[in-house]
């Protein structure tokens, strides 16, 4: 039972996490709201409705806007190709050992971002094994390469997300009752076809969450694109920190921003508004 | 015929495993690389120097004294808060819950490069110098809401009759709740502690907008991959990986032990 009349508890309980929210997350966003309609040179930027800037800023980098999509888009795709079965295997067939597995999982992501994206670098490096192997398959020309490419930043970004994926996917495979499975089968549908009518449609939130949580951090990275890519493979979060930490252009730099988290947002309410908010935050 | 179908999910999943951990061995075997130039990236020779000397070099050291400082004291600021908002939400129906759960999505769903910049807008309108202090707001911040969510999922599947029977023998509410509820639901706690923990210390994005002239970690491992990096970077990493590894293994065991002796329900 909910305690009903208990009036400021809960209020006292939020207090302190709440403030925290509000004055460092709901105020800097206004601040940058207000930046983004700023004009001037580093430091002094006063406010002045420059709407401007943001038609200046998605014209100048649709082309970053548009792979930053693309990319995350890919990287989502193999991340859930790779997960669904992981995730199903360790639900279905993990047994008493389900936590060891799923700890074995998501342990690779305790090496430092850095550093594995570092190895990565190693792995997909000119003369390695997986650029040779490549060359011998003739799926790589002669002089073909890995690194410096977009291959070998969807394949950094896929690879660094992947816990998002897998996490979600778990959980909802892992709630299933197994004897509705069972029921599609004595009423003799095929392994198939059990899967496709119950196993799937009873994982969709854990598919819906974990699309979400590995396309946002995705179209928002820009470690993969500067350690395995070049300039030619930048995508808008390379933008964003180099106009604010290099070029220190704030107001652009601001309205970028804005851009990118408002078409997340607007793909995160569609989501939202299809599943209900506390569904996606309990799978998360 | 099943046979095939039923190891053929287990070779996937097999061959998906091999894949999460490729780059790791590639960390743990470079880290005995005796590399020739100043860059960690070509096998040239095995040795147990920079296993034996690593904080020979200089820069990791106080570096990762910064991070584990600012990963304690953010994970230990951002549980306690966390733990009372989900605490809030899933005892009380409060008005407002809605829009709570909403402040508590929406920054995990934003991405860290916003939220960096956004923190940054605030701190130069502040005229707040940037450092130490601004880091750990910030790894406050993020680590609010992942805090919220694992503790809730704890709190979620939690026995009410236990706190009732306590309260029924006399205990008040604080005593109900110092030596009923907080037990329980500690293993949700740690849990959230730890994932806090380990999100802060592994933070560059959101950092390295806000860091100043404060070097953590991995934004000495940025500054190293442009100029040189030493194999003692590998070093580091796989002993936080095998520390995290060692911490999240302990809790699981912890609860499979209590589960059994039947204190917590599962």
């Amino acid at each position: 039972m909910l305690h009903r009349r208990k009036g400021a508890i809960p209020y006292l309980l939020l207090a302190p996490g709440i403030a925290w929210l509000l004055v460092f997350f709901v105020l800097p966003m206004w601040y940058l709201g207000k930046m983004s309609l700023s004009e001037g040179l580093f430091p002094t930027f006063s406010f002045n409705w420059a709407w401007g800037n943001f038609s200046e800023a998605v014209s100048s980098y649709q082309t970053q806007f548009i792979r930053s999509g693309e990319y995350a888009a890919i990287a989502t795709v193999i991340a859930l190709a790779v997960s669904y079965p992981l995730a199903y295997w360790i639900a279905f067939r993990g047994g008493k050992w389900k936590n060891l597995f799923l700890l074995l999982v998501i342990s690779p992501f305790f090496v430092t971002y850095l550093i594995r994206t570092l190895a990565w670098e190693t792995i997909l490096s000119d003369d390695g094994v997986v650029v040779n192997t490549l060359k011998w398959l003739h799926i790589l020309p002669p002089d073909g390469r890995l690194l410096a490419t977009s291959v070998a930043v969807i394949a950094g970004i896929t690879y660094n997300f992947l816990p998002f994926m897998v996490l979600p996917l778990y959980v909802s495979l892992e709630q299933i009752d197994h004897r509705l499975i069972e029921a599609a089968e004595d009423l003799y549908a095929s392994a198939p076809r059990a899967f496709y009518r119950v196993t799937l449609p009873l994982s969709l939130p854990g598919v819906f969450a974990g699309v979400l949580l590995t396309f946002i951090p995705a179209a928002g990275d820009f470690i993969n694109a500067q350690l395995l890519g070049t300039p030619r493979q930048y995508m808008i979060g390379n933008v964003i920190q180099s106009e604010f930490l290099a070029v220190r252009d704030y107001p652009t730099a601001a309205a970028l921003s804005f851009v990118l988290m408002a078409a997340i947002l607007v793909i995160v309410l569609i989501f939202a508004k299809v599943l209900g908010t506390e569904r996606l935050t309990v799978a998360a | 015929m099943r046979w095939i179908k039923h190891h053929l999910l287990t070779g996937y999943a097999i061959l998906a495993l091999i894949y999460l951990f490729l780059p790791i061995t590639v960390v743990v075997a470079f880290s005995f690389n005796d590399p020739k130039g100043r860059f960690n990236y070509t096998w040239s020779g095995f040795t147990l120097d920079n296993w034996l000397h690593p904080f020979d070099v200089p820069g990791p050291q106080s570096a990762l004294e910064v991070s584990i400082e600012i990963a304690f004291l953010a994970a230990l600021i951002a549980t306690v808060l966390g733990t009372l908002i989900a605490l809030a939400l899933v005892r009380y129906k409060f008005r407002g819950s809605g829009s709570t759960n909403m402040l508590i999505f929406i920054p995990m769903t934003t991405p860290e490069v916003v939220m960096g910049a956004s923190l940054l807008t605030l701190f130069v309108n502040w005229v707040v110098p940037q450092g130490f202090g601004t880091i750990l707001i910030a790894h406050i911040l993020f680590n609010i809401s992942f805090v919220v969510v694992t503790v809730r999922a704890r709190l979620v599947g939690f026995d009410r009759h236990l706190e009732e029977a306590a309260m029924d023998l006399g205990a008040n509410e604080l005593v109900t709740f110092t030596r009923v509820t907080l037990p329980l639901i500690m293993p949700g706690i740690i849990a959230a502690g730890l994932l806090a923990f380990a999100l802060s210390i592994d933070d560059f994005v959101i950092t390295y907008f806000n860091a100043g002239s404060t070097i953590t970690f991995p934004l000495f491992v940025w500054g190293a991959a442009r100029v040189a990096t030493p194999p003692q970077i590998n070093v580091i990493g796989t002993a936080i990986f095998l520390i995290a590894i060692t911490l999240m293994l302990g809790n699981i065991f912890l609860q499979n032990h209590r589960e059994k002796k039947g204190a917590v329900p599962a």
